[in-house]
């Protein structure tokens, strides 16, 4: 009993700590509004809004109707461009498509001497390179083929193809960014705010006050977590509410109350691994920087940002015992395809797990730089 | 001596509703040595902080050496001028660095050549007896000796005008007198030299011709010492001041002290040759004593000696290397809490809450301590008025004046009425009023409660109310006996002399006697330069620098981190997908659905998993994510295919992660398509001519489409965003949150070589971890470099630049180490990982998306790193970006400028 008062008092002092930092509250704020609105409001997802580029040496009809066909959303409107440009646009990133229409294209055509249609592709424009080619050769071959008086062709082709997303139906990016940035938000807050909190009590020497108080170490810890725990899961929830769902009108699937409750769960794993690194580290510089190296990959390789399939089997292997990975398969899950308890029980138990084993090992190494 | 050194008229300052000077007015003349006495939270510190230029004047006039302290060129000609003790334990001082180089390093502010600093120096160290410690690092200093090297610090360069603000709080009797010996030396020498200073010693008071009384901010008494003394009979200036102060004040009874009741011969505390050993160096060497029950036991000691390290080891804060300790009959364990219930400590420095108020604290620990509610309540309150803390139990104790402070801890200590209690220099910094109050509570609670009561003090009128005291120097209890045997033992007229004959004794065996304390002024007068001083400039990079080499923790952090996470993202980030999990529903089973699957079996984008089998199952396992791509063959396909009835196949896709779900949109169409010619054979249908178009399409670049040749380098980006950005985010506002921002307040450092020496370390860290990520591409990943490696030198010096000028822009913005940490990680997120290019091109970004990609420096250098590597660009084509680079450089470091001030508000 006297336990868990003391626990709650202590973690009640977190809150005062938090409320008095105004400008850590104003990065609080950002965090869990512009941060989340500007990204999904903006956001592109695969081929959207690709930059075109038209280099037209034949100025016919036929190419003329090839730029027009590359349409929004999937590609801005072509840009006109001389072909002495062509490398430096290129060079300069300015567009990621190309396309070349040689002189005489429509007459070669007309006369069947298979002229060809040049489209560079700035490779190194990851996202959109392969994906883009793809669409710019299709379109064209529609186009080609309507032009060249098959136009039922396309129509009359052996089979069709209906693709239907699930879930999304209109595969808007923005709704997953807008969860992808909470989980992202979520993760630097648990980590940084408990492990800055615990190396702030070290540099200003309350730490060795509260050894000589009536606490253990299992006290001091837990009281950390659930302070931050309630700040983060609040901020949650009224980012979802307020952000996600009123300004940005995301229409989420699932059930809210049992994301916050992952969201808690997660954040146990989170804040105990602040606590970890806290440890670890002598100053809060040192911190920052330990911060850095773990905080960075689990935003970039949890699947939130990058497929999980295309990473090396290795990778996929560790990322699976980071808590983040099973969060952000859990947060698709539950938000939006809308899935309960009976269908994500094993990254639940997962992320439980992982959870124990962070709290347990940061438990040990809390009590071992205590008694040093 | 013609002038005056000091006029002020009408000074008012306010922190928030808190009126902490009232209507000041003064005069000083030059040359002049003047007291400022007055109770904790008098506004002693705030009148000093004016004085000094630290604090920003709000209200009233000030002159200071012939000009007023608002004129910001006067002010920037007083730095010299002015030397600034700030209040509280070292506070000002850099923990990592020796006292020789932390001395060094104000030397170099003011402008001191290195000849005339050493000659300085070694004189200080002599006359502060810590010329045995000149390489040990200020972190590790006693509470003393950090005083002590504060007051060499602020010592080396010759000023005209001197402020110290409480200079020998802490101080032992020893050091203090060779202190003010030192002090006099210096004002023989220069004249000319006015000082100033605030104390809570009567005494010291007391030699100065001049004295300034502050009372609840007001000045209530302004004149010669000798005057002002001769007010009252006894001719003593704790008495005038209590007669300046009026009515207001309680008058001061005597303190009696009952003799302690025999009979009781318990032991509470016994050590028994107790040593403590860091590394080679014995801090407490086999120490032993007994205390009893109820018995007050004072511990004296010159600084450094090991008081707080035994108290220490005491409470079980850190474990002996040898000997026993026992306390309330049972061996000190770290692990027993009940024992902790019942003692009460109080370390030297303050270690409580300083966010939460003084009230907080007290209800905090009360809970701690598990008091019942009933009784918490009535018992702080009583504490609040014992104490004097009415006036501020709502403010936040971490503003609280020194002394007022300490009181709190004091409250604590006492707050579970524990049985015994340590308190290691409990009255350090206390006004003499309060003091006596608080012996009087000690007393008490000796004599009638029968609490042990074990403290450290440098007060001798303390010491001699101890029941039993023990001097200690160098680790070893030299005597141990009541007060009145250890005056005879030692020959002294006071306990005082006594203290310092044994101290001599001791000292004179251990090493030859220090030379007179003097400081030859043989040197010529600084220069000072206005402007940007490359030797300020370079005093701060190599001090920042030092730190930072001698962490090797965080050198390793910052250049491990980056190749760890350039490995992780080289092989990680890939946007490719590949094994794609789908299933299929086949419901027509003829070997013309076979035949238009086997596509998608045979190609290396899709993995197949176990065949659906009804509609139901095709929406779970999609939820579930077993798979992410259903196809859907509808009944009848192989005979309505033949037939030229176009059936339709249905693509189910997990929309969930719309990236992947375009691009497996993508797949699935393009293997459709390419199917289509192979289908045709199998329809009735007239077959589509071949095409009449040859399509090329050329990958640029990166010709295999080779992730890490693209992401390789954009990671670079990403890394060199974080990791500088952190490295200098912590700068400023370590000091501030430390104390020892002060400095750059109190000397004649401008922001621009603040902010610039700040920078330089973290630079050049940056630059080599450039290099280490760059051979790492070029090497480890097997990225092709093409274009001009001098460009991306040059690029990658003015992102390095950018980046950590904006750490340092959100460590001037921000008052905690928290909060920077946290405002780098979330400002530098977004725009890094979103907006820079490296997933999404930026020319596809639009609205506030690409504004915020272009105005940060991770997209401009990206787009360098990149150009350079695999395009063959050079500065010709990439000058914009490098433009905007240096623009990023400039207009951060303009705004940390902004942001940064010169004085404390």
């Amino acid at each position: 009993m006297h336990k868990l008062a003391h626990i709650l008092r202590l973690g009640l002092k977190e809150l005062t700590s938090l409320r008095h930092d105004s400008v850590l509250l104003l990065f609080l704020f950002y965090a869990f509004t512009v941060a989340i609105y500007m990204p999904a409001a903006g956001s592109v997802i695969g081929v959207h809004n690709a930059s075109v580029a038209f280099v037209d040496e034949d100025h016919s009809a036929l190419s003329r109707q090839m730029a027009e066909a590359l349409q929004p959303p999937e590609f801005q409107a072509p840009a006109p461009l001389a072909y002495d440009q062509l490398d430096k646009v290129m060079d300069s990133g300015q567009y990621t498509f190309v396309v070349n229409v040689p002189a005489n294209f429509q007459a070669d055509l007309l006369a069947g001497r298979q002229p060809g249609v040049q489209v560079n592709v700035d490779a190194t424009a990851m996202s959109q390179a392969f994906m883009g080619a793809g669409y710019i050769g299709r379109i064209f071959q529609r186009e080609l083929l309507t032009y060249s008086g098959q136009a039922d062709a396309a129509g009359k082709a052996p089979a069709r193809l209906t693709t239907r997303a699930l879930f999304n139906t209109n595969l808007e990016g923005g709704w997953f960014l807008a969860v992808i940035q909470i989980v992202n938000n979520i993760t630097i807050l648990a980590i940084v705010l408990t492990g800055t909190a615990l190396l702030r009590e070290r540099e200003h020497g309350t730490l060795d006050h509260l050894l000589v108080l009536p606490l253990t170490a299992l006290e001091i810890m837990l009281a950390k977590i659930w302070s931050n725990m309630l700040v983060v899961v609040l901020c949650t929830w009224l980012s979802l509410e307020l952000v996600v769902i009123g300004l940005l009108s995301v229409p989420l699937a699932g059930s809210m109350s049992l994301f916050l409750l992952v969201t808690a769960l997660y954040l146990f794993a989170s804040t105990a691994l602040g606590i970890f690194l806290a440890t670890l580290a002598r100053s809060t510089p040192q911190f920052g920087l330990l911060a850095i190296p773990v905080i960075i990959p689990m935003l970039l390789l949890s699947g939130g940002s990058t497929p999980l399939d295309s990473m090396p089997e290795w990778l996929q292997w560790v990322m699976q015992g980071s808590p983040s990975t099973h969060f952000v398969s859990l947060s698709a899950a539950i938000l939006f395809r809308d899935a309960g308890l009976s269908v994500v029980w094993p990254d639940l138990l997962a992320l439980a797990a992982i959870g124990l084993v962070f709290f347990a090992v940061a438990l040990a190494r809390f009590r071992k730089s205590l008694a040093s | 001596m013609s002038g005056l050194a000091l006029h002020a008229t009408g000074i008012n300052h306010r922190y928030g509703k808190q009126q902490a000077l009232l209507d000041i007015a003064f005069s000083l003349p030059a040359g002049t040595r003047c007291g400022l006495i007055g109770p904790d939270g008098a506004g002693k510190s705030s009148l000093l902080g004016l004085i000094a230029g630290v604090k920003k004047l709000q209200d009233g006039q000030l002159q200071v050496l012939g000009g007023s302290i608002q004129d910001r060129r006067h002010r920037n000609s007083l730095y010299p001028r002015i030397a600034f003790m700030p209040q509280g334990l070292g506070g000002n001082l850099y923990p990592e660095l020796s006292i020789s180089e932390n001395i060094r390093f104000f030397a170099t502010l003011f402008g001191l050549s290195k000849a005339d600093c050493d000659q300085r120096m070694h004189n200080l160290l002599l006359a502060t007896d810590l010329a045995r410690f000149a390489e040990r690092p200020a972190g590790k200093l006693s509470g003393g000796m950090k005083q002590k090297l504060g007051l060499c610090c602020a010592l080396i360069h010759d000023p005209d005008l001197l402020i110290l603000d409480e200079p020998t709080t802490g101080v032992d009797p020893l050091s203090r007198r060779r202190f003010w010996e030192l002090v006099d030396s210096v004002r023989s020498e220069r004249p000319q030299l006015t000082l100033l200073v605030a104390t809570a010693y009567m005494e010291e008071a007391e030699q100065f011709e001049h004295c300034l009384m502050l009372d609840r901010g007001k000045l209530i008494a302004d004149g010669l010492s000798r005057e002002l003394a001769a007010i009252t009979p006894s001719g003593k200036l704790d008495e005038a001041f209590t007669h300046f102060q009026g009515d207001s004040a309680q008058d001061n009874q005597p303190l009696v002290i009952p003799p302690r009741t025999g009979g009781n011969t318990d032991i509470a505390i016994q050590a028994h040759d107790l040593t403590l050993r860091f590394g080679d160096f014995t801090a407490v060497n086999k120490v032993s004593f007994a205390i009893g029950r109820g018995e007050i036991f004072g511990f004296l000691g010159s600084n450094g000696c090991g008081k707080t390290t035994t108290m220490k080891v005491l409470t079980g804060l850190m474990p002996a290397t040898e000997g026993s300790a026992i306390l309330l009959g049972k061996p000190v364990d770290a692990k027993d809490l009940a024992t902790r219930k019942r003692v009460g400590f109080m370390s030297q420095s303050f270690s409580l809450y300083g966010e939460l108020s003084v009230r907080q604290n007290l209800v905090l620990h009360a809970q701690l301590f598990d008091l019942p509610k009933a009784d918490s309540g009535p018992r702080i309150d009583e504490l609040i008025q014992r104490f004097d803390l009415g006036g501020v139990a709502e403010q936040p104790s971490g503003e609280l004046p020194l002394g007022l402070r300490q009181r709190l801890s004091l409250a604590v200590a006492v707050l579970h009425r524990p049985e015994v209690l340590i308190l290691d220099e409990p009255t350090s910094g206390v006004d003499p009023a309060a003091r006596d109050d608080f012996w009087r509570l000690l007393i008490e609670l000796s004599r009638e409660q029968g609490v042990t009561i074990f403290l450290s003090t440098h007060f001798m009128n303390e010491a001699q109310r101890c029941d039993r005291i023990s001097l200690m120097h160098a680790g070893k209890v030299l005597a141990c006996d009541t007060p009145e045997a250890l005056q005879r033992q030692f020959h002294g007229d006071t306990l005082e002399a006594a203290f310092v004959t044994c101290l001599e004794q001791a000292q004179s065996e251990a090493e030859p006697a220090a030379p007179g304390a003097t400081v030859n002024d043989t040197h010529a007068p600084p220069v000072s330069k206005r402007g940007f001083s490359l030797a300020r400039w370079l005093a701060v990079a190599s001090r920042e620098g030092k730190e930072l080499l001698r962490d090797r923790v965080r050198m390793a952090f910052a250049l491990l981190g980056a190749m760890f996470m350039m490995v992780i993202f080289g092989y990680g980030i890939s946007l490719d997908v590949e094994n794609l999990a789908f299933a299929v529903y086949d419901q027509d089973q003829t070997p013309q659905s076979r035949a238009y699957l086997e596509a998608f079996r045979s190609s290396r984008y899709f993995a197949e998993q176990a065949p659906i089998r009804d509609a139901n199952e095709l929406h779970r396992r999609l939820q579930r994510s077993e798979i992410k791509l259903a196809l859907e063959i509808p009944p009848g396909f192989g005979r309505d295919l033949y037939a030229g009835r176009q059936p339709i196949v249905a693509a189910w896709i997990d929309g969930g992660m719309p990236f992947r779900a375009e691009t497996s949109r993508n797949y699935v169409e393009a293997v459709h398509q390419g199917n289509l010619q192979q289908l045709a054979e199998l329809s009735s249908l007239p077959r589509s001519t071949q095409a009449a178009v040859k399509l090329e399409t050329r990958f640029r670049y990166n010709q295999d489409v080779v992730s890490v040749n693209a992401i390789g380098p954009g990671v670079m980006a990403l890394i060199l965003a974080f990791i500088p950005a952190m490295l200098t985010a912590l700068g400023i506002v370590r000091e501030k949150e430390l104390g020892s921002i002060t400095n750059f307040y109190a000397t004649p450092l401008t922001r621009l070589e603040f902010l610039l020496g700040k920078q330089a370390p973290y630079l050049a860290v940056s630059l080599v971890n450039l290099a280490l990520l760059v051979a790492m591409n070029r090497w480890l990943f097997g990225v092709p470099f093409k274009g001009s490696g001098l460009t991306l030198a040059f690029g990658g010096l003015l992102y390095v630049l950018a980046t950590t000028s904006m750490g340092l822009l959100i460590s001037a913005f921000t008052r905690t180490q928290i909060a920077a940490i946290l405002g780098t990680m979330i400002i530098t997120s977004l725009p890094t990982i979103q907006f820079s290019g490296l997933i999404v091109p930026r020319s596809s970004l639009e609205g506030a998306a690409a504004l915020m990609g272009m105005l940060f420096p991770a997209g401009h250098f990206l787009d360098i790193a990149v150009g350079t590597f695999t395009k063959a660009l050079d500065l010709r084509q990439l000058w914009p970006q490098c433009l905007a680079l240096f623009g990023f450089f400039v207009g951060f470091t303009g705004l940390s400028l902004v942001m940064l001030k010169k004085q404390e508000a």
